[in-house]
């Protein structure tokens, strides 16, 4: 038996749950969002008060966290109870979905009886898990940034249900070319810093709309520019190692597999201009006059030529990486 | 090049205002200008427009399709675009990686970022070696600062800001007044990962050069049937790609003797595994006369490595066999290998199996009676909806040809290459060659000619493709890379920081002022220093500067 009909079935029913739960998580933490604002509205005279303080230290341009989101505000709590509340149902709930993901993906291993990483379907799945499981280690970190998660939210859904109808696959083995221990340590490692990229790519582009105050209604809510710009840079610096790492077991695998090391193949040729982008954002972040805007900017495309690499390469160009399929 | 946030800004780029106002001789501006050039070159800006236009240059060789990865795509894309084909040819599109533009840009880049890191590294290692710099005199103004007033004696206090600063670099200076001071620096591992990081890059771009100029790569096919491949001339090989050092006459000599194909399938057609069963004899054992062979298996993903080369097995094929065998008896097999042509596994082929028949020397005669068994074969056989031959499994269940025996001219004697899987279009045109036999065939089946010749399916021995690659640089470039994500990991986890204390005699115990300046990832530094001025000032009561 190739393929234990059962287990994958069980597979696939805990993705439709994850997504279920995903849904709920999203529903919660929307509302988290919008209470949320009115809870900082309501303080924000302290909020300034506190900020003054910082501003008297001349050259400093340090910033601290803004004070834990309005549930150290002991004037207003009913709204603090309300969005506080909120938050930590969706932040449950998005434990849960990473729980049901991390078994859905567990039983598709077992079903097919090989690392469960063979296609996109998997790799997608993989990637979105990777992505709510940083976003949720990165709260556990700084519960201020707790308010933000329906923006982490929103894409992984996106790409959650593309995963579940479009990218869809059925269980089963894979060509020989990925019957290798390489495929968990090369397409693993890519799997996790990509998956980690999406929450700089979305917090980048937070920034950008915080820094330019538009849409305004948007901006209001979000948490400050500079959180934002330094979360995005805090998980880049930890992705991008890893995103190297991948790429050279990718091309250690190639050399075993397809005669070279690199050859320009589509998918190389995309996951270098990737790697030069986050090489030009980390650039960007140190040299006068790019390090706000710029940066972020720069920032979000690296992670578009992630997910463009990830859809356009697999479904419209044939590369060698093709096999791996829809 | 990732200057720390609180580098002074770069140079201008080029400002000959600047120059003193003395004149020059045309030499002078020459210099000035180089300099002025190096400068821009070497500016951040200019290695991030670089590094934009690098990525930006590669990504049409993502989009186009490149000649070096597939030939025939590039000629699909001239006769979609026909206007447009020859207007991407001339820009280099099809050849992106090989263009001059593609060099032009990472050289520069190279360039600039030796020239960005280098004097920096210096700068840094100079610093290094001079204690950390003086204690700033109003230590309330730097971003993070503390102070409290404490009863512990200042040595004691002084004591303890050592213990707690193991690890930095720390120099102690007096101030008038009995006032004394801790400068201390620590993260300068940072930058050393950052040399490493940006030179291991040069590292890897030499690797990748020396290894094409060195390398080669070549095709060719085997049969495997006990058939021997060896590695000792370019003309052993069905296409070799050389690279500029290279010119085929010192070749690692070795030999491959390939004795079996194996393949698995899953039911569906889906291939499960692959593997030829081969021997070799290594240069070594050629060289010291040794006749046995090492027997060893090529799979996917597992390579035949000796003497750096490595030997791939790419693909296989079918190679039917026909005996022909002409009214006076006289006869001839071959079992020349035919080439796989549906894409999607099936391994249906297509080839063309020549003969000529034996005895006869008169050019006009040999021109009338060359043979051409071509047609397709199905190494499981199946009819197709419109009744032609299809193939149901890429494994050799029910071998079955459907044969197209042609007489006639193959223009073998024309002095023109051929391709040993068709027959001369042109020769078929002008009717010098003519279809004499159809017939669908299974092994064993015999066709039988108007001239009484007959040809029959013999058999069928599968065939491997092989890839022969010869890169000298991949150690190498392997290494440079990981050296790399070492630098890299270690210049984005150290973070350079500053910290100072100064402690004054107070009546009865000190007064001790902290300050401290983040260099690098400023918005990290709070949470460290407010730890270790808690753990300073903590039998004291703190008070907020
Ligand atoms: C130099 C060589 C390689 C590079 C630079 C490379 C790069 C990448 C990148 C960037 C991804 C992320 C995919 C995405 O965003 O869609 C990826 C995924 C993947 N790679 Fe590689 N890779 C290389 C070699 C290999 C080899 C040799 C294999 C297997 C024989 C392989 C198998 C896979 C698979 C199965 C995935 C995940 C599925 C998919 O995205 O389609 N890669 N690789």
């Amino acid at each position: 038996m190739l393929v234990d009909p059962i287990t994958s079935m069980w597979s696939d029913r805990l993705f439709q749950g994850t997504l279920v739960v995903l849904l709920l998580a999203m529903v919660f933490t929307s509302l988290e969002y919008a209470a949320a604002r009115v809870a900082r509205v309501a303080r924000k005279e302290p909020a300034t008060v506190g900020a003054g303080a910082e501003d008297t230290t001349g050259t400093a341009v340090e910033v601290t966290e803004p004070p834990a989101d309005a549930s150290d505000g002991a004037g207003d709590r009913p709204t603090r109870t309300r969005s506080d509340r909120y938050g930590r149902i969706g932040v449950s709930l998005m434990i849960l979905a990473v729980l049901l993901h991390a078994g859905s993906i567990v039983l598709r291993g077992l079903a097919t009886y090989r690392w469960p990483l063979g296609n996109m379907y998997e790799f997608t799945s993989a990637l979105c898990l990777m992505a709510v499981g940083a976003w949720l280690v990165l709260v556990r970190k700084h519960p201020t940034l707790r308010p933000a998660g329906v923006f982490v939210l929103t894409p992984v859904l996106l790409l959650m249900f593309l995963t579940g109808t479009v990218l869809y696959a059925e269980a089963a083995p894979v060509v020989p070319a990925l019957q290798s221990y390489w495929i968990i340590i090369h397409v693993t490692t890519i799997t996790l810093a990509s998956g980690m990229m999406l929450v700089p790519g979305v917090a980048s582009l937070l920034f950008l709309i915080k820094r330019n105050e538009r849409p305004a209604a948007l901006a209001a809510k979000l948490p400050g520019a500079e959180v934002l710009d330094r979360l995005a840079y805090r998980v880049t610096v930890f992705a991008f190692p890893l995103y190297t790492f991948g790429i050279i077991t990718g091309a250690v695998w190639a050399e075993a597999a397809w005669g070279r090391f690199w050859g320009w193949d589509p998918k190389e040729t995309v996951a270098f201009v990737a790697w030069v982008l986050y090489a030009a954002y980390l650039h960007a972040r140190a040299t006068a006059g790019w390090r706000s805007s710029r940066a972020a900017w720069i920032n979000s495309a690296g992670f578009a030529t992630i997910v463009f690499n990830l859809f356009f390469i697999n479904m419209v160009v044939a590369g060698l990486h093709s096999y791996a399929g829809v | 090049m990732s200057s720390p946030p609180t580098a002074p800004p770069q140079p201008p780029v080029t400002t000959p205002d600047g120059e003193p106002p003395h004149r020059r001789g045309p030499l002078g501006t020459a210099l000035a200008f180089l300099r002025n050039t190096w400068r821009g070159l070497t500016s951040m800006r200019t290695a991030l427009v670089l590094l934009f236009l690098l990525a930006l240059a590669a990504l049409p060789g993502a989009l186009l399709p490149q000649r070096s990865l597939n030939a025939f795509l590039v000629d699909d894309f001239y006769a979609d675009h026909p206007t447009a084909a020859p207007i991407v040819e001339v820009l280099g599109g099809f050849e992106v990686f090989a263009s001059p533009w593609f060099a032009a840009i990472y050289l520069l880049l190279m360039i600039s970022l030796v020239g960005c890191v280098l004097p920096r590294s210096l700068e840094y290692w100079r610093g290094m070696r001079q204690p950390p710099v003086a204690t700033p005199r109003n230590l309330a103004r730097l971003p993070h600062h503390a102070a409290a007033d404490t009863t512990e004696e200042p040595d004691a206090a002084l004591a303890r800001a050592r213990g707690l600063l193991r690890g930095w670099r720390r120099t102690e200076r007096s101030e008038p007044g009995g006032v004394r001071t801790i400068s201390a620096e620590k993260g300068f591992l940072r930058e050393t990962g950052n040399l490493v990081f940006h030179l291991s890059l040069i590292g890897i771009l030499l690797g990748l050069a020396g290894g094409k100029m060195y390398g080669y790569e070549g095709d060719v096919i085997v049969r495997a049937d006990g058939s021997e491949f060896c590695n000792s001339s370019i003309l052993g090989y069905d296409t070799f790609r050389a690279g500029l050092r290279v010119d085929g006459t010192n070749l690692n000599e070795f030999c491959v003797r390939v004795d079996r194909f194996a393949g698995t399938w899953l039911p569906n057609g889906q291939p499960a595994t692959f593997g030829a069963d081969v021997a070799y004899q290594s240069g070594a054992d050629l060289r010291s006369g040794v006749t046995s062979w090492r027997p060893e298996r090529i799979a996917v993903n597992h390579p035949l490595r000796t003497d750096g080369d490595r030997v791939y097995l790419t693909g296989y094929g079918y190679a039917p066999e026909f005996t022909v065998t002409w009214p006076d008896g006289q006869s001839r097999s071959s079992d020349i290998q035919w080439r796989p042509v549906d894409t999607s596994g099936s391994q249906l082929s297509e080839g063309a199996t020549k003969f000529e028949r034996p005895g006869v020397e008169d050019p006009e005669q040999r021109r009338t009676t060359q043979i051409a068994v071509t047609g397709t074969f199905a190494p499981t056989g199946a009819i197709g909806p419109d009744g032609e031959l299809v193939s149901v499994h890429p494994d050799l269940r029910a071998p079955t040809a459907d044969v197209n025996v042609m007489l006639g001219d193959l223009g073998i004697d024309d002095g023109r290459g051929q391709s040993i899987f068709t027959v001369d279009q042109q020769k078929i045109d002008s009717g010098e060659l003519r279809t004499v036999a159809e017939d669908r065939m299974g092994i064993g089946d015999t066709v039988r000619l108007p001239d009484g010749t007959t040809v029959r399916f013999d058999g069928v021995t599968p065939w491997v493709n092989l890839q022969v690659g010869h890169d000298p640089g991949q150690l190498w470039v392997l290494g440079a890379a990981i050296v790399m994500v070492g630098g890299l990991a270690l210049s984005l986890s150290i973070k350079r920081r500053r910290f100072w204390v100064r402690v004054h005699p107070s009546g009865d115990g000190s007064r001790i002022e902290l300050g401290g300046l983040a260099r690098t990832d400023r918005a990290g530094y709070g949470e460290e220093f407010d730890r270790l001025a808690d753990d300073l000032l903590a039998p004291t009561d703190k008070k907020d500067g």
